[in-house]
């Protein structure tokens, strides 16, 4: 959907592409630039304090390049945090969610998309209510369940109740809705039972929703603080981000290793993100990011 | 997009012909089940077992008593309550006047025949990296002694302050962060409603003679305001929700801003999970609830006199 408007929107804005409009280009290049270089400077200084010595870094008035760059941040940050645990467990949480999400909202979205049964309606409204509850009211509720099953300081803590969003099933369901029906009923004619049609036809056709699910999904999971906060009480199986926030308490205003820390734990996301922009800029207009 | 998609021609249209494949209801329920099972277990009892705290006296450890509103009338009558409460919704307000920035530069990405994936990727960077990790660095740019903040306002001749350690100025520093931080997102969504405008609606007031800003007040921002109105909507819902901001950049042994910057997820999190006050804290997330509710309510009634819809 989102890509069908950007190509339309795009061929039909080359042809207004008149002389009127051409002449103005270049100030709102220089108005954007400027927004740009405010957005990004954030990250500049971070990578130039990185570099500096803490003592360079936290003199006044500050020096812009470092003046004997060093890469002694990275030393510290590594040889003093379990870094690569840390990785690991929000590497292998984000992996499970995903997986779970995509089965879970797959399923789902396709039987209230396209079979019949009683009750079918009520349910999706169910669904659909849990998706204005903010978050937190889950959470004394989730955080018992997870202790009773003795899941505290586990990697499924951190994800199981992740995987079932009334989100998914809801952005899965738009997509199965969309596919025209002609495919399921030739399926049928030749003899495939539902989970054949479910699984052959159908799912093959919704994977830009699903990418798009699961590159959101993977996003709310890398960044999640509050959740990991409360099931990894022990201290051992933190994520990334409970670890990186307990830094700040280790190294104070040791600011060029916690900026180094900053950027090796937001990087893995940033790739992705690079590399995935599609999925997650269609995610995002198909929704709106529910934070 | 999602009212494409959901029109009532369209919902007949598959309900139809979902009649007609119809097989046993048994694979409906049998495909629904892992998503009910976990619906039910970590979102509709968590939320009945919140609802029901909020009446009860519960201690860390063994069950709860009844006590019925006591939890409310002591948060009626908590004065760090209603400071939390003031914190979030100055915050919000502060993220709401991020949103026509968003919507200036979303017509502006529009504009442009060139650069504008390069600019969707810088503007979208701060929402792909961790809350944690960004908050880290505006805690060092906003430092009071060093940070550069203070250091570029010296040389235009402001004075520095400490921004994320004086209450004065807290809520101000991190709503700039979460302007910041949202923007790409905002920009994605007004950007997708910026496209779904007919562009002869232009080519046609441009006959006529309308200048650029004419055509932005007069045709763009009628038939943006959908988008707009959705913008502002999830705006005010995450605003409402902040907790990392406060968490990472203001959290320290010594800061004590902290105090008086609690948002009310943080007062939330502090009761229920620090202090295990759990009846407490379920009565701060049902009011929460009921704030949210009451804001979305409200944006839903006043869109009636903005909301251009064709």
């Amino acid at each position: 959907m989102t890509d069908r408007l950007t190509r339309s929107g795009r061929t039909e804005r080359v042809a207004a592409g008149s002389k009127a409009s051409r002449r103005g280009e270049w100030v709102i290049h220089v108005v954007l630039a400027v927004a740009a270089v405010v957005m990004v400077a954030p990250f500049v200084w971070q990578l130039l304090t990185i570099f500096k010595s803490n003592r360079e870094a936290s003199q006044m008035p500050p020096t812009l390049l470092p003046e004997d760059p060093t890469t002694g941040a990275f030393a510290t940050f590594f040889g003093s945090v379990p870094f690569w645990a840390q990785l690991t467990v929000s590497l292998s949480a984000l992996v499970l969610r995903v997986i779970g999400q995509l089965v879970v909202s797959a399923l789902a979205g396709y039987a209230f998309a396209r079979l019949r049964f009683p009750g079918r309606r009520l349910l999706f409204g169910l669904f659909i209510a849990m998706l204005m509850v903010p978050s937190q009211l889950f959470l004394i509720g989730q955080f018992e369940i997870i202790r009773d099953f003795q899941l505290l300081d586990t990697i499924p803590a951190l994800a199981i109740p992740g995987m079932f969003s009334a989100f998914g099933i809801f952005l899965m369901r738009q997509a199965f809705m969309s596919i025209p029906a002609g495919f399921e009923e030739a399926a049928r004619l030749d003899g495939a039972g539902p989970l054949r049609t479910f699984w052959y036809i159908m799912l093959p056709m919704a994977r830009p929703t699903m990418a798009a699910l699961a590159v959101l999904t993977s996003l709310y999971s890398w960044n999640d603080l509050l959740w990991p906060l409360i099931v990894t009480p022990r201290g051992d199986r933190r994520p990334i981000t409970v670890g990186l926030a307990g830094l700040q308490g280790q190294f104070g205003t040791d600011y060029p290793t916690l900026m180094a820390g900053a950027l090796v734990a937001s990087l893995p996301l940033i790739l992705i993100f690079l590399a995935l922009q599609r999925q997650f800029f269609s995610g995002i207009a198909s929704s709106g990011l529910k934070g | 997009m999602t009212t494409d998609v959901a029109s009532p021609p369209a919902r007949q249209r598959t309900r139809r012909r979902a009649g007609g494949l119809l097989p046993s209801p048994g694979w409906g329920y049998l495909m629904i089940a892992p998503a009910f099972i976990g619906l039910v277990a970590f979102y509709v009892w968590p939320f009945l077992t919140t609802f029901g705290k909020s009446f009860m006296d519960v201690p860390a450890f063994g069950p709860g008593t009844f006590t019925g509103v006591d939890n409310y009338t002591e948060l009626l009558a908590d004065d760090r309550f209603w400071q939390a409460l003031r914190n979030s919704a100055l915050y919000t307000v502060i993220l709401l006047l991020g949103v026509p920035v968003a919507i200036v530069l979303a017509a502006l990405i529009e504009q442009v025949s060139r650069g504008r994936a390069l600019y969707r990727v810088l503007f979208f960077l701060p929402v792909v990296t961790l809350p944690v990790a960004v908050s880290m660095v505006w805690r060092f740019i906003y430092n009071g002694d060093f940070g550069l903040l203070n250091y570029v306002l010296s040389l235009v001749g402001v004075p520095g302050q400490y921004w994320v350690a004086d209450a004065t100025f807290t809520i101000y520093a991190v709503g700039v962060v979460g302007i910041w931080m949202s923007l790409g997102i905002n920009l994605i969504i007004l950007g997708a409603g910026l496209q779904s405008i007919p562009q002869d609606l232009y080519e046609a007031s441009s006959l006529d003679g309308a200048g650029r800003v004419r055509q932005f007040f007069r045709i763009t921002l009628p038939l943006l305001s959908p988008s707009v109105f959705l913008v502002t909507v999830l705006t005010v819902i995450s605003a409402l929700q902040m907790f990392d901001l406060i968490f990472v950049m203001l959290r320290s042994v010594n800061n004590t801003a902290l105090a008086d910057s609690k948002t009310i997820v943080y007062l939330f999190y502090e009761k229920a999970f620090v202090e295990f006050d759990q009846g407490y804290g379920a009565a701060i997330a049902i009011v929460l609830l009921m704030v949210i509710m009451a804001a979305t309510l409200v944006q839903f009634r006043l869109q009636r006199r903005w909301v251009f819809y064709d």
